[in-house]
């Protein structure tokens, strides 16, 4: 078992980061008046920890136990029928679901299986009314017309159903959605905090850990607890007893971005940028997401630059960056930015050197 | 086991205004209403305003003071967005339900007119050609029907349907009525509410009273009865004012590396970027020591940014954007880039 999923908190009294959000989610639950509740900060930060917290804390022990279910669905819509296939992760207590996956068809899946969820009302052992909760995740990628309609399902059906959401970012939730659940603002860890974890994980294991050492590993991990933890494990099938100076491995593909920052700084020619469209199309296919490249790579080149430059480039990082979201194939976007660059650099040069 | 629901009601639902004359600040509408309730004559209406300031309860009060609870369900209908209003609807159901004739007589207390209410909540969501089909239908059936509609910019209802109706307008909260209701809802639930509290809350919630109460519910559900400023501030994800003035004044010190840390910053403590713009602007706005062209590049740039941020654009680099060229405002920098557009 990974190190992240080993160590991470099962309840809320044992969560080592967020101990002040923990102590009022408990306070929530307990006073069993729990209203629909928001979930957003950056990824890494421990937001499903804390919303599997929760669920533990509402329902017990047997909220752990979940199974993968892959349904198909068939969706009445006027005219015709809409087949939508949907994969839940479901406990008797709770539903786990990924509603943006269904793509342009997601204002089906919240009117018609949202709603048929959170219709049937659960009953305890003792006869009594329970409720259920719905774990939706990744909101902001919802449409208009989805949220507008999951607005409606969360007043009507919250006598027997509350609604877990979760985002990155709560700017794409619309503000309808927003004031019916209560915000719940995750932060990303601190480097001090990312530490604290390191060495707690790091005495369970029974190693020697040197302070420097965690240090440098919560630096690199751009305030991601869960990348701190698998580089920190990958560090320990390296190297073992760990030594001050100890290279930490990058991720590969962050490698292959500062490679390419640095191939573009070295020459700007139109042979050089059949090359690098070689290397971008290399991440690409490899599942690495095209703003994380951009980003990334925005992020190379930064550290490299002058300052007048710097917010020329970043300027041009934000237009391409917008642009790459409206349109459909990310390459060309991506292979504009250098461009771009390359141009500017150049005429850079030019104008300094002459 | 499943944990038993208590029922709660939202505090909104438990603290609306039952009758039109409770109804705060918008007298000029309830005088024309208690007039209506005397002379039991009523026109269309439009309700217009910014949200939260108490159309649909008005609305609401007016039809339940003249029919009472028991006519209520048979002469009043009420429709809003989550509900399907296309075309099809206003020419089915709302002419169904339009097209018969009610008695009169008094019952119960109540005045009970000869005639129905249909209750067009949020009507600017409705669509052009629905808004046509309803014209007619007005005309033709207001012997037996009045028509309410509510919505929050009177410019997305047609003109015709305009003209049909007497408008209304419904003005935002002033600071000291919202105070007077959240200190008389805090009266009735226990809570403790400290005067810095109050004005804290009076501002984050714009003349909003839904949302002025939603935060002081949540605040309460999380905090207890003791509610600081710092607590609503948490609940209602506004951002701090210390937080938003040290952007802004990384951005004057003109130091690119700094105002990026900055940024990277905000982005894990993970504060909504729209809302760091629209804080960001009130901050440009009120400042003294800048000059007018200087705020206006600044502002040209939030709009941008703004609408690339509704189009799912990253946040890290459209705030970076923003502070790049705020950066270059405040100190006079040229604005067009020298190379290339």
């Amino acid at each position: 078992m990974l190190w992240v999923d080993k160590y991470r908190p099962k309840t809320l009294d044992k969560v080592l980061v967020h101990q002040d959000i923990a102590e009022n989610l408990k306070k929530l639950v307990t006073e069993q008046d729990c209203p629909h509740l928001l979930f957003y900060g950056p990824s890494g930060s421990g937001k499903k920890t804390l919303i599997m917290a929760v669920l533990r804390q509402m329902f017990g022990a047997s909220a752990d136990k979940v199974k993968v279910e892959n349904k198909n669905w068939k969706i009445d819509a006027g005219t015709r029928t809409i087949d939508v296939e949907l994969t839940t992760l479901s406990s008797t207590h709770h539903v786990e679901l990924n509603p943006s996956n269904a793509g342009f068809q997601d204002r089906y899946v919240v009117q018609e299986i949202i709603k048929e969820m959170a219709k049937n009302r659960p009953i305890d052992t003792k006869g009594k009314k329970g409720f259920k909760v719905l774990v939706l995740n990744e909101v902001d990628k919802l449409s208009r017309e989805a949220q507008h309609s999951l607005r409606r399902t969360m007043e009507k059906y919250s006598a027997s159903c509350r609604l877990i959401l979760c985002c990155n970012s709560s700017s794409k939730v619309t503000e309808a959605v927003r004031s019916r659940c209560l915000n719940m603002r995750i932060n990303a860890p601190t480097e001090e905090e990312i530490v604290k974890v390191l060495e707690f994980i790091g005495k369970k294991e029974g190693l020697q850990l040197p302070p420097e050492f965690a240090s440098r590993i919560a630096q690199q991990s751009n305030r991601s607890l869960r990348r701190a933890i698998l580089s920190f494990e990958t560090c320990r099938v390296q190297q073992y007893p760990f030594t001050n100076n100890q290279a930490i491995p990058p991720m590969d593909w962050e490698e292959y971005v500062s490679e390419i920052a640095s191939s573009i700084l070295k020459e700007q020619s139109p042979k050089r940028l059949f090359e690098v469209r070689g290397k971008l199309y290399e991440l690409l296919v490899n599942c690495i997401p095209p703003d994380i490249i951009l980003k990334r790579l925005l992020y190379e080149l930064l550290k490299k630059l002058d300052s007048e430059l710097k917010h020329e480039i970043s300027h041009w990082a934000a237009y391409y960056e917008h642009r790459l979201r409206l349109g459909q194939k990310a390459i060309f976007h991506l292979e504009a930015f250098v461009a771009k660059f390359m141009s500017i650099y150049k005429g850079f040069l030019i104008e300094t050197f002459g | 086991m499943a944990p038993v629901l208590q029922s709660s009601q939202p505090w909104v639902e438990k603290y609306r205004p039952k009758q039109v004359k409770d109804v705060a600040h918008q007298d000029e509408v309830v005088r024309v209403l208690t007039n209506t309730l005397e002379t039991t004559n009523c026109p269309h209406m439009l309700f217009y305003g910014p949200p939260g300031t108490g159309k649909t309860t008005t609305a609401l009060a007016i039809t339940h003071q003249l029919f009472g609870p028991e006519l209520y369900k048979s002469r009043v209908l009420e429709l809003n967005a989550s509900d399907d209003r296309g075309i099809n609807v206003v020419r089915t159901k709302i002419k169904n339900f339009a097209a018969v004739a009610v008695g009169s007589g008094r019952q119960g207390g109540y005045p009970c007119p000869p005639y129905k209410i249909i209750i067009l909540d949020e009507a600017d969501s409705m669509t052009e050609d629905a808004q046509n089909a309803l014209r007619r239908t007005m005309e033709t059936y207001s012997k037996v029907t009045r028509f309410f509609f509510i919505c929050n910019y009177i410019s997305r209802i047609i003109e015709p349907l305009a003209s049909r109706c007497a408008k209304f307008r419904f003005k935002p909260l002033t600071e000291e009525i919202m105070s007077s209701r959240i200190l008389y809802i805090c009266k009735e639930e226990g809570l403790h509410l400290d005067s810095e509290a109050l004005s804290t809350l009076s501002s984050i919630s714009q003349g909003d009273l839904r949302r002025a109460i939603t935060y002081l519910q949540s605040a309460a559900r999380l905090f207890g009865s003791a509610i600081s400023s710092k607590d609503l501030i948490s609940v209602s994800g506004v951002i701090p004012a210390e937080v938003v003035q040290a952007l802004f004044s990384a951005c004057k010190s003109g130091n690119f590396d700094l105002a990026d840390k900055k940024v990277s910053n905000l982005i894990a403590e993970g504060y909504p970027v729209s809302q760091m713009l629209s804080q960001l602007y009130d901050v440009v706005v009120e400042a003294d020591d800048m000059s007018d062209e200087q705020k206006a590049r600044i502002c040209k740039k939030f709009a941008e940014a703004d609408k690339c941020l509704i189009d799912g654009a990253d946040e890290y680099l459209q705030l970076l954007d923003v502070a790049s060229n705020t950066m270059r405002a405040l100190c006079n920098t040229s604005q067009e880039f020298s190379l290339g557009v």
